[in-house]
């Protein structure tokens, strides 16, 4: 395969497969699947269930080793063929910031915390850490909640915090898993516009997976998979 | 940002909760250990308390505690006159029960000769025992008051002083009374048969009363108490022996059944206590699945997941065991036999609490080591 990294490009794979098990038992989650994202695009990831949205997805996030393919993220080569890098989870806290479908934030830590975590093991200051985090809560407009515990947050509030989280350490590539699924319309388009600012102002590429037909006009480009393969992208 | 503070803190309830009932473990196994020690010194109290070198006791006999023995009442002044021997002392020993405000008292009667060794070592209320008969020095475990009158065979007695902490093997409180008294006693208690004999004339009757069940020896530095022991042993119907010797036939024959029983207890409560909180690591790991899961996304290495369990078990072992030495401290007067705390054994338990806590740890450890990233995604 080439090596060739056009710096442009935040997210490449090329021909990217993933099985599941073997023989009878085998499931095909991706065949083949080459993609090209840009800083600043605002990806739609959707296709009926079982398609293999979730399985591309932590692909790119370096959770989900492939079966065989190419992938490389904001310029760097991590895998092709195997892992190029042994510490997966540096990588990760790095480049990619991850926003889940129920927020996932860490229940014993009040919303600062949740935040500041992530610039702690970045390697921050706690008092540096806890600084930026509360600027980040001030952007995404739930300061006032900052000494919350996630069990007191509305799901919109929760999902935002999270959002917060994800972008603590300035990753420029934002992975979401159905984010808006866990709220209604009005919150949803919020949450989509938020993403949508801070790609645009931090430059970074957003994957987002929905089944969420209210939110298709947020994205820049639609992704549609069917049983592991890509079929069009819409623009 | 200690993450095993934080979770602690939010859960602050549970979490003590649970120290609570660890230290309500870890507080037995504490009591155990100390009862342990408590047989162990109370064995070996009464042996202790003549400060002796040597006992003198019947020949073939390993008396006077674990065996009778019973030998002649002049022994005490042949021993006296060894070379080496700074000073000696006549001693009975016998059990008796008797009644104090119409309630059963058993006591573990001591007669020795005022003024020779063989006394309470330390009086600490009151006074020794100044007149030859009928009076009483009493350990505070009887409960009896100075001034206090006390049934013993036929004759009253009165309590003229009380030491603290004497009591027998077996844990029954001491009394001391004169040696004369004591072998009246002796012969009024023994049994009815031997009695009538007595009494009838038929054997000598003062030779046999003036029996004693042994003598404790004191020797100058100069000497060695074994081979000091070794000469009086040639002597026809008497046996000697060293003080470590004695010691070493009270914890190896009167106690060994017990200090094996509440021994072996207390190693079989350690176990269980290592499967406690090993559980309770490991459903408290189970617990925080999701968070390691996220926590492992986000990028956080292994080191800030293990020190995550770890911390929080060692916390838990530590105040739990606070709580268990805080309660048995409190408690330990309520025990009818004395429990014996001692500070090495509190720092060694504890030691040992948090080693059992690093390892119940790993179970939990491996579990979250284990667990993938991807199942914090998705619903
Ligand atoms: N760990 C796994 N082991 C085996 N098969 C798996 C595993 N993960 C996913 N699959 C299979 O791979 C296929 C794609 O799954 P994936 O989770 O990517 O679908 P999805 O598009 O996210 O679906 P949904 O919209 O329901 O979330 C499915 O057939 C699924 O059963
Ligand atoms: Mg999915």
């Amino acid at each position: 395969m080439s090596d060739d990294v056009q710096p442009d490009v935040l997210v490449k794979l090329k021909n990217v497969s993933k099985h599941f098990g073997e023989g009878d038992a085998r499931v095909d989650a991706l065949r083949d699947v080459s993609i090209d994202v840009y800083p600043g695009q605002v990806i739609g990831l959707l296709g009926p269930s079982g398609s293999g949205k979730s399985t591309l997805l932590n692909v790119i996030g370096c959770i989900l080793e492939p079966s065989s393919g190419w992938v490389s993220l904001d310029g760097e080569v991590v895998y092709d063929g195997h892992w190029l890098r042994p510490d997966l989870r540096k990588l990760r806290l790095e480049k990619i910031g991850f926003i889940f479908q129920s927020h996932n934030l860490i229940p014993f830590l009040d919303c600062t915390d949740n935040v500041a975590i992530v610039l702690n093991l970045a390697g921050f200051s706690s008092m540096k850490a806890k600084a930026r985090a509360i600027e980040l809560l001030e952007y995404l407009e739930v300061d006032q909640r900052r000494h919350a515990f996630p069990a007191q947050l509305s799901g919109g509030e929760a999902q935002r915090v999270a959002i917060a989280r994800a972008l603590a350490n300035r990753p420029r590539i934002i992975l979401a898993d159905e984010p808006t699924a866990a709220l209604d319309s009005v919150r949803a388009g919020i949450v989509m516009d938020l993403l949508r600012k801070v790609a645009a102002e931090q430059q970074a590429a957003i994957l987002a997976v929905t089944h969420d037909e209210k939110i298709y006009d947020r994205f820049d480009h639609i992704f549609y998979l069917r049983d592991g393969r890509l079929e069009t992208q819409k623009n | 940002m200690n993450l095993a503070y934080y979770d602690i803190r939010h859960n602050m309830g549970r979490f003590l909760l649970t120290c609570l009932g660890l230290g309500l473990l870890l507080g037995v196994v504490l009591s155990m250990i100390g009862i342990y020690r408590g047989l162990v010194a109370d064995a070996l109290t009464i042996s202790r308390t003549p400060a002796a070198d040597i006992w003198v006791v019947e020949s073939g006999s390993r008396g006077p505690f674990a065996e009778s023995s019973r030998i002649p009442g002049d022994t005490r002044e042949a021993i006296a006159r060894i070379h080496g021997v700074t000073e000696a002392g006549s001693i009975t020993y016998q059990s008796l029960e008797t009644t104090y405000k119409a309630k059963k008292l058993r006591l573990y009667v001591v007669g020795y000769e005022p003024g020779r060794l063989g006394g309470p070592d330390k009086i600490v209320k009151g006074r020794a025992i100044t007149r030859s008969h009928y009076e009483v020095i009493a350990d505070r475990r009887t409960n009896l008051p100075i001034g206090e009158q006390l049934v013993l065979g036929r004759n009253t007695f009165t309590v003229v002083g009380l030491t603290d902490g004497q009591v027998s093997s077996g844990g029954d409180p001491v009394i001391y009374i004169t040696l004369l008294d004591s072998q009246e006693l002796q012969f009024e208690l023994a049994p009815s048969a031997a009695r009538r004999e007595i009494a009838r004339g038929n054997a000598q009757k003062s030779a046999d009363l003036d029996t004693v069940n042994a003598v404790v020896a004191r020797l100058t530095p100069q000497i060695n108490p074994t081979i000091a022991a070794k000469a009086i042993q040639s002597w026809k119907h008497l046996a000697a022996m060293t003080q470590q010797e004695q010691e070493n036939i009270l914890l190896r024959s009167v106690v060994e059944r017990a200090r094996k029983q509440i021994g072996l207890f207390t190693v079989l409560l350690l176990i269980v206590s290592t499967v406690i909180i090993a559980l309770i690591i490991y459903t408290m790991t189970m617990d925080k699945i999701r968070e390691i899961a996220t926590l492992k996304l986000i990028g956080a290495p292994d080191r800030t997941i293990i020190g995550l369990i770890v911390q929080q078990a060692l916390a838990m072992g530590m105040i739990g065991f606070c709580f268990g030495a805080l309660l048995i401290i409190n408690i330990q007067d309520f025990f009818p036999r004395r429990v014996l705390l001692q500070a090495e054994d509190g720092l060694a338990l504890a030691g040992v609490v948090m080693l059992v806590c690093v390892l119940a740890s790993a179970l939990g450890v491996r579990l979250a080591l284990k667990v993938d990233p991807a199942t914090a995604l998705g619903g």
